[in-house]
C-alpha cells in the first residue's frame, strides 16, 4: 500500500482475474474460418465500416495464433473433421462463435446428405449468431457478447472448488 | 448443323452403335451404345464440319424403375456454334462406361463427380477418386435408394426439431 500511497497517479489496483480477463478480451485474435456466404459479412465486419478492430480483435490465418474461431458458413461433414482438428490446434483459452443459420443448425441445407447440422455437433460453441447471413452489426454484437462472457471467467479459482466440473 | 444432320453423320459412320435421335426435345439428344462412346466423341470432336471442341457438361441420372443409370454428355462447338446431347445407358447394378477423358480433359472432374454421387465406374479414367464427398464415404448420395447414414465419424446426422 505504500506504493499506491506514494505514487497515486501511477498505480491502479484490480482483481487479478478481472485484469487477466480484461487483457484477454481486449485482444481477441480470431481465426479466419469462412466457409460460405457468411464469410463475406465477416470480411465486411472486419472492414472500415463496422471495424471490429476497435474492440481489439484481429483476424489471423493460423489456429495456433488464435483465441477465437468464427465458424462462418455451411459446415459439411467433410469439413467437420477438419474443423475439429483446427479447434484442437488452438491454444487455450479458446472460444467459438457460430455465425449464421448454417453453422447454428445446418440452416437451409440441414436435410442435405453432406451437411453437418450445426458446428456444435463437433466443437463447443460459446455464442450463436442467428441470421442468413447475419449483418456486420450482428457479428459485432456477437463479439461483444463473447467479451462479456470472457469478463466473467475465473482463472485463479480451481473449477472443482468453484462447484463446476473440471472439463471446460 | 442441326441435330438431324449430326445424327445422320453418326449413323453413316457408326451404324447400329448409334441409336435414336430426339429432335423435338429442347436439347436434341442422340442415344449411343456405351462401348461406342469414345470413338463417337472422338469423331464428333475431330470432323471438320462437326468440331465439338467443348464438353460443356457431363452428368448422370438414376432411373431406378428402368434399372438404368444414364450418363449425359452436353457438347458444344465454338467454331460452328451448334450443340448436341449424347445419352448412354449403363445397367444400374454394375454401371461401367468408358471414360471420355482422353477426348476432352474437362471430363476428368465431371466423371469423378458422377462416380462420387452415382457410382458409375469410368473405364480408362486416370484418377477415379471421390470429388465432393469424404474419401471414406459409403454409398452414392444421388441414387434414388440412398439412405443417409445415422452418423459419420461420431457426428450424428440427425437433429431434433427446435419447434416442439
Amino acid at each position: 500500500m505504500s506504493l499506491i500511497n506514494s505514487m497515486p497517479e501511477m498505480v491502479i489496483t484490480a482483481k487479478a482475474d478481472a485484469f487477466l480477463n480484461w487483457t484477454r478480451k481486449s485482444s481477441v485474435w480470431w481465426m479466419l474460418f469462412g466457409l460460405a456466404c457468411c464469410a463475406i459479412e465477416m470480411m465486411q465486419t472486419q472492414g472500415p465500416r463496422a471495424d471490429v478492430d476497435r474492440f481489439g480483435t484481429a483476424p489471423r490465418a493460423a489456429p495456433r495464433q488464435s483465441d477465437l474461431m468464427i465458424v462462418a458458413g455451411t459446415l459439411t461433414l467433410k469439413m467437420a473433421l477438419r474443423t475439429k482438428l483446427l479447434y484442437e490446434q488452438m491454444p487455450e483459452p479458446r472460444y467459438v462463435v457460430s455465425m449464421g443459420s448454417c453453422a447454428n443448425c445446418g440452416g437451409l441445407f440441414q436435410l442435405a446428405y453432406s451437411v453437418c447440422d450445426g458446428v456444435d455437433k463437433v466443437i463447443p460453441v460459446d455464442v450463436y449468431i442467428p441470421g442468413c447471413p447475419p449483418r456486420p452489426e450482428a457479428l459485432t454484437e456477437g463479439i461483444l457478447k463473447l467479451q462479456e462472457k470472457m469478463m466473467k471467467e475465473k482463472w485463479l479459482v480451481r473449477k472443482e472448488a468453484a462447484g463446476e466440473p473440471a472439463a471446460a | 448443323m442441326d441435330a438431324a444432320g449430326i445424327h445422320q453423320r453418326l449413323t453413316a459412320r457408326f451404324e447400329a452403335s448409334v441409336g435414336d435421335c430426339d429432335v423435338q426435345a429442347k436439347d436434341p439428344f442422340i442415344r449411343v451404345e456405351p462401348a461406342a462412346i469414345v470413338p463417337v466423341c472422338q469423331f464428333l470432336r475431330d470432323e471438320p464440319d462437326l468440331q465439338f471442341n467443348v464438353l460443356s457438361n457431363e452428368t448422370g441420372v438414376d432411373y431406378k424403375a428402368k434399372g438404368v443409370i444414364e450418363v449425359v454428355y452436353h457438347l458444344y462447338s465454338y467454331p460452328h456454334r451448334h450443340a448436341i446431347v449424347l445419352k448412354v445407358d449403363a445397367p444400374r447394378d454394375n454401371p461401367v462406361v468408358p471414360s471420355v477423358e482422353t477426348v476432352w480433359k474437362a471430363a476428368n472432374w465431371l466423371e469423378r463427380e458422377i462416380y462420387d454421387l452415382l457410382g458409375v465406374t469410368f473405364e480408362g479414367h486416370s484418377d477415379l477418386r471421390r470429388l465432393l464427398m469424404p474419401e471414406d464415404w459409403i454409398g452414392y448420395p444421388l441414387r434414388k435408394d440412398f439412405v443417409e447414414p445415422e452418423e459419420y465419424h461420431g457426428i450424428s446426422t440427425r437433429r431434433e426439431s427446435l419447434l416442439r
